[in-house]
């Protein structure tokens, strides 16, 4: 009976985890689906609790004690982050259910030796999976977390024979898993695979650039849902299982739609090493000499008097530079006199999908005018003004016209037709794909050489007193 | 055997309906879907429970603990710091 009520408990858990994702399909049920999915999570801890009690246990104390800890770590770290910083948080947190797993798949390993079990293959093969899978993750998200907070450099670090050595580890590791199946009671074979999963983690995400970090971030989220379902399997937990493959199904569809905005196979993100200077195609000075047509705040202020239609399309660079409020602001002031305003979001603007449009709703910019980029991309045709702000490679038209550029056949948003592209920029530096921009020296463009935030402030200014 | 076979069963059908119901998250809401899903990772909770709860061996109990914690900052920190971003995409 207690069994029953146990997995009854279960049950509504995934019930309402599922509920959660279907709730995020719109930004008005989805605070009412995030908070589903905790009381899910409630509902599991409490039916666990009542399998815990069956079993006559009675740590409760090391429990409660390790919910103190990693509460008040959690708490603090969610109510603290910046919303800059959010791809960091999301990598610590990959990393952490990472963690939670090689320590659950490792625990569950001794206590069925020490309770003179002869674990099955089943369960050492799960255990393998979770502990290479766990490990990974949690020293991937590591090296992901040092580079996204600039403690390490953010270009690809590559050595001779790297590939070769991370195929190595991997097959090293599964060895062992495969030495831990045929005989189960040697229990430190089980570190083995955990220490060489670690390193490869290091090693595996140490020669994947800056540029591609969005990609990192998706595939270890969905590494952290298949390590849960791994432990699922060892522990034979059908909650671990469900909640871990919503996960993982989450991270690889995200991860999907990551490698398609950049047009690469997920393969050449993970191997490729891109972001390291590649030097291809014309020169800068080729492409912008005696082209590139500087503009002051009272000649673009003066070109957006004329606009009926304006769309700004944000990069990191914005973020960086803190100016988004300051968008906010000039976005207003344009609507203020009639004029239409959206905003164009490529997919990889920020440093994790969907970042640019948390950080356009914290400055209240309100998400219906910011689209997509399938959505923005047939309105530029009829749009008087295109403002680019910290944005350089997504708005690159070499990725439609030159087919040996690093960025040929990515989708990028079409703002060279718009009547007029203003592009605000510190100078005429390359992006992440370190290649210069036609875009910057084409007849319909002015730069407006300044610190985001700065222009746009001035820009304001410039405009008020125009009017 | 018969268990796994059970077991793969969930583990298939759970992915279906994980791809079916994630495809129709739109790109505004990838971030929060990803933080969102972090907390949802931290359901390893169950299991640490049970390994901090049993207290078959020091070992077991001391990797129990800390797994708590992991899993409680997932928890915990997902799902505020989620609320924390969707409350911002609420209309004013």
């Amino acid at each position: 009976m207690r069994l029953a009520l146990v997995n009854f408990g279960y049950l509504a858990a995934a019930v309402l985890f599922i509920l959660t994702f279907k709730g995020l399909s719109h930004p008005r049920t989805a605070v009412r689906a995030n908070l589903l999915g905790s009381v899910g999570m409630l509902v599991a801890v409490a039916a666990t609790f009542l399998l815990l009690r069956g079993e006559g246990a009675a740590g409760y104390g090391v429990i409660l004690g390790g919910m103190v800890v990693g509460g008040v770590v959690g708490a603090v770290l969610a109510l603290k982050i910046r919303m800059t910083a959010m791809p960091q948080m999301v990598a610590l947190l990959n990393g952490f259910g990472g963690a939670a797993s090689v320590l659950v798949a490792g625990a569950a390993l001794l206590e069925a030796l020490a309770q003179g079990q002869v674990p099955s293959v089943e369960f050492t093969v799960a255990t393998t999976a979770a502990g290479i899978i766990g490990a990974v993750t949690f020293f991937g998200s590591l090296v992901a977390f040092a580079k996204l907070e600039e403690l390490i450099g953010g270009q690809p670090v590559l050595f001779a024979g790297q590939r070769g050595f991370n195929g190595a580890l991997l097959l090293g590791a599964l060895g062992v898993g495969a030495w831990l199946v045929a005989s189960p009671e040697t229990a430190w074979l089980y570190w083995v695979i955990v220490a060489a999963a670690a390193v490869l983690g290091v090693t595996g995400v140490l020669p994947i650039g800056g540029a591609d970090m969005p990609v990192v971030i998706t595939l270890l989220n969905s590494y952290s849902g298949l390590a849960a379902c791994a432990t699922g399997f060892v522990l034979d937990n059908n909650m671990l299982i469900v909640a871990g493959s919503l996960v993982g199904a989450s991270g690889i569809i995200l991860t999907q739609i990551m490698c398609r905005a950049m047009n690469r196979p997920i393969t050449n993100v993970l191997f490729g090493g891109v972001g390291a200077p590649v030097v291809t195609g014309a020169a800068a000075d080729e492409v912008y000499a005696g082209k590139v047509k500087a503009a002051s705040a009272d000649e673009i202020a003066m070109v957006l008097e004329a606009a009926r239609r304006v769309v700004i399309v944000p990069g990191y660079g914005m973020a960086v530079a803190q100016a988004q409020h300051a968008v906010r602001d000039l976005a207003r002031l344009l609507e203020a006199r009639g004029v239409e305003v959206e905003f164009g979001i490529h997919p990889v603007a920020g440093r994790m999908p969907g970042h640019m449009n948390v950080l356009l709703a914290e400055a209240d910019i309100p998400y219906e005018k910011v689209k997509e980029m399938d959505a923005i991309n047939p309105s530029f045709a009829q749009t008087d003004v295109a403002i680019v702000i910290g944005a350089n490679d997504v708005v690159n038209p070499l990725a439609r016209t030159d087919p040996t550029s690093p960025i040929a056949g990515m989708p990028i948003l079409d703002v060279d037709k718009a009547r007029t592209v203003v592009v605000i920029k510190r100078s005429l530096s390359p992006g992440f794909a370190g290649i210069p921009n036609p875009l910057f020296a084409a007849d319909n463009t002015l730069m407006y050489f300044a610190d985001g935030k700065q222009a746009v402030l001035d820009l304001i200014d410039a405009a008020r007193q125009a009017a | 055997m018969e268990a796994l076979a059970v077991t793969l069963f969930i583990f298939v059908l759970a992915m279906f309906v994980g791809f079916e119901v994630i495809t129709k998250v739109p790109p505004t809401l990838h971030t929060p879907l990803t933080s969102g899903s972090n907390a949802v990772s931290g359901i390893t909770i169950v299991g640490a429970i049970l390994s901090a709860g049993l207290q078959l061996t020091t070992l077991t109990t001391v990797l129990g603990f800390l797994a708590v914690a992991f899993a409680t900052v997932n928890v915990v920190g997902g799902f505020l710091v989620t609320h924390r971003m969707l409350k911002m995409f609420k209309r004013k």
